[in-house]
């Protein structure tokens, strides 16, 4: 057995935990040329020099405004639409939705973009009906102070109908005699959605919740890189971005590293934080239900 | 117990005795809804690749994108896979995609399997995996690694980081778990070795599981895209995502030249027809992952 498990750890220590490792760069000069052995050590300056970065700032405010935007208005919508789901009668037509509903998120980033892109550009579906009439057009892919909105709806449309698989699992697991119970007992459809059906999904959306904010600091990556020529660096750089437009690109490692690592122990804290408060919530949190 | 009087009508209704009919504004808002959204969905699709088979004269004329081609014609796909550059990006998805998936699978199944039963280091083992949830090493030690085992520029690059998902490792170990024990020990009685378990028992008995994770895996390697760009600096090892992003997303247009013809369809219909032969594999392989796909792998998963 313990050969079986070869590949796996090998794949770990080569593409896990030895680039963990390799974090140490952001605390050097790092200079490719000289490798990890020789480039100078500069302790914690990379941090203070990206702190007086105004593009790091830049990066950590679009950052949080992009998790707030998604936080408040992705994630109840596979919540609403899965209670909405469960709610259908017909199983055909429950099929048929949930199959097309769930398709997008099978399909790529620059798929989706280019989808939009064509329903929404300059040149696209809509532009186009604009013109037709007579009417002026609207930049939707171009402008940087709606991006926030783009970029969610975009989100929407791509993931609700994934995210909905999980809620509705959850759903599906009330048992019904609960809620013929109720009905007996004369509870009308509200009172049954309030007292059984949400509170059934409490556990899982707490859970979501807290990987949702652990996360908060990757709002998602190739969805940026490909529109930041767009819109502009101004609105569409993230962390995530940053860290490469500044480090691969512009060949600063260490400022790279330092960004990327800075986010990395950042959203730890911000996991075992959001785990605490489910705790303080009576929920058992990630670690007690994945430790078997 | 509820007295619920019997609907006489002709119409069977699937709804359970306990729930109340709905109004007819509920029903309408909900038939709106449900409807809404999957337009939303279908057209832009339908769009596309109506707008690929159209021909130049009903795209000019309705200005760029058509929703239904009245004359059909290829010449779009003619046109992209004339010169070799759509072949080679063609090529290069589906190596990366069908090695990978292979890779993917051995390492996967392998790893869920020995961490399934109590094993001499499963336990360490297991939450070194678990870990990698929580953490991602970052983009630059990554590029650095890569670089560090000379793959930059090759194919392996988009390959092998890939071998191992936590997620879809967990959905296979929660599966494994639920195998009868006696199964697997009667075959240890007869003396059969943990490969031929696996091999002989355990996965003719996953293969619902092993297929569901395979194509989460394939799907993510086809649509993988800045990988590509991260490590490949060679156009003709681009895989079809980067093809897509430069000539549809960043409007190069692609140039008579590099086609090998003379005369050009519309740029939209070049354009789509790109975007078809990265869309159809999916589609095609999506109703199979929707065979495959109960509710059973999924609430498996979530518990574990």
């Amino acid at each position: 057995m313990i050969l079986m498990m070869v590949p796996g750890v090998v794949f770990l220590a080569l593409f896990f935990y030895v680039p963990i490792l390799g974090n140490v760069i952001a605390f050097q000069d790092f200079q490719p040329y000289l490798g990890i052995t020789q480039s100078d050590w500069v302790g914690f300056q990379n941090f203070i020099d990206l702190y007086s970065n105004p593009d790091f700032w830049n990066a950590l405010k679009n950052t949080l405004v992009l998790a707030a935007f998604q936080l408040v208005l992705f994630f109840p919508i596979p919540l609403l639409l899965a209670v909405m789901v469960d709610s259908l009668i017909s199983n055909r037509v429950r099929k048929v939705f949930q199959s097309i509903v769930y398709l997008p998120h099978f399909l790529s980033w620059v798929l989706v973009i280019a989808l939009f892109q064509q329903a929404l550009g300059g040149a696209g579906f809509v532009n186009n009906m604009l013109r037709n009439f007579g009417m002026g057009t609207i930049p939707f892919m171009t402008n940087p102070d709606t991006f926030p909105w783009l970029i969610t709806v975009q989100l929407i449309w791509k993931d609700s109908g994934w995210a909905m698989i999980i809620f509705l699992a959850a759903l599906a697991s009330v048992d019904v005699a609960l809620y013929e119970a109720a009905a007996a007992d004369g509870a009308g459809r509200w009172r049954r959605l309030w007292h059984i059906t949400l509170p059934s999904l409490r556990t899982v959306t707490i859970l979501l919740l807290i990987l949702r904010i652990g996360d908060i600091l990757s709002v998602g990556f190739e969805q940026f890189i490909l529109q930041r020529d767009s819109v502009g660096a101004g609105a569409a750089e993230v962390l995530d971005t940053f860290t490469y437009y500044a480090g691969v690109i512009g060949g600063d490692w260490s400022a790279g590293a330092a960004a990327g690592l800075a986010k990395g122990v950042v959203g730890a804290l911000l996991i075992f934080a959001a785990n605490k408060l489910a705790h303080h919530f009576g929920e058992p949190g990630i670690f007690q239900s994945k430790a078997r | 117990m509820a007295i619920t009087l019997p609907r006489l009508s002709p119409f069977k209704s699937d709804r359970p005795a306990w729930k109340e009919r709905p109004s007819a504004l509920y029903q309408t808002l909900k038939g709106v809804i449900v409807v809404g959204i999957s337009l939303a969905i279908l057209i832009p699709l339908l769009i596309v690749v109506s707008t690929s088979l159209a021909d130049n004269k009903q795209i000019i004329a309705s200005g760029g994108y058509v929703l239904w081609p009245m004359h059909p014609t290829l010449d779009a796909y003619k046109t992209i896979f004339n010169g070799s550059l759509m072949f080679q990006a063609v090529g290069v998805s589906v190596f990366v995609t069908v090695i990978g998936t292979a890779v993917a699978l051995f390492t996967t199944v392998t790893m869920a399997y020995a961490t399934s039963r109590p094993t001499l280091f499963g336990r360490p083992v297991l939450l070194l995996v678990l870990f990698t949830l929580l953490f991602a090493p970052g983009l630059i030690p990554m590029y650095l690694m890569i670089r560090q085992l000379g793959l930059l520029d090759s194919l392996w690059s988009l390959i092998l980081p890939g071998a191992l998902s936590a997620f879809n490792f967990v959905v296979m170990r929660s599966f494994f778990m639920n195998i009868p024990a006696e199964l697997i020990e009667s075959a240890r009685i007869d003396g059969a070795s943990d490969f031929t378990i696996l091999r002989k028992i355990v996965v003719p008995l996953s293969k619902a599981v092993i297929a569901v994770v395979g194509l989460f895996y394939a799907v993510g390697f086809w649509n993988a895209f800045f990988n590509a760009l991260l490590y490949i600096n060679d156009t003709a090892k681009w895989p079809i995502q980067l093809v897509l992003r430069t000539y549809v997303l960043q409007g190069k247009s692609l140039t008579a030249n590099q086609l090998g013809i003379t005369q050009m369809p519309q740029p939209q219909a070049i354009q789509m027809a790109v975007v078809v032969v990265a869309l159809v594999p999916i589609l095609l392989v999506y109703p199979f992952l929707q065979k495959h796909f109960n509710k059973g792998v999924i609430t498996g998963a979530i518990k574990g």
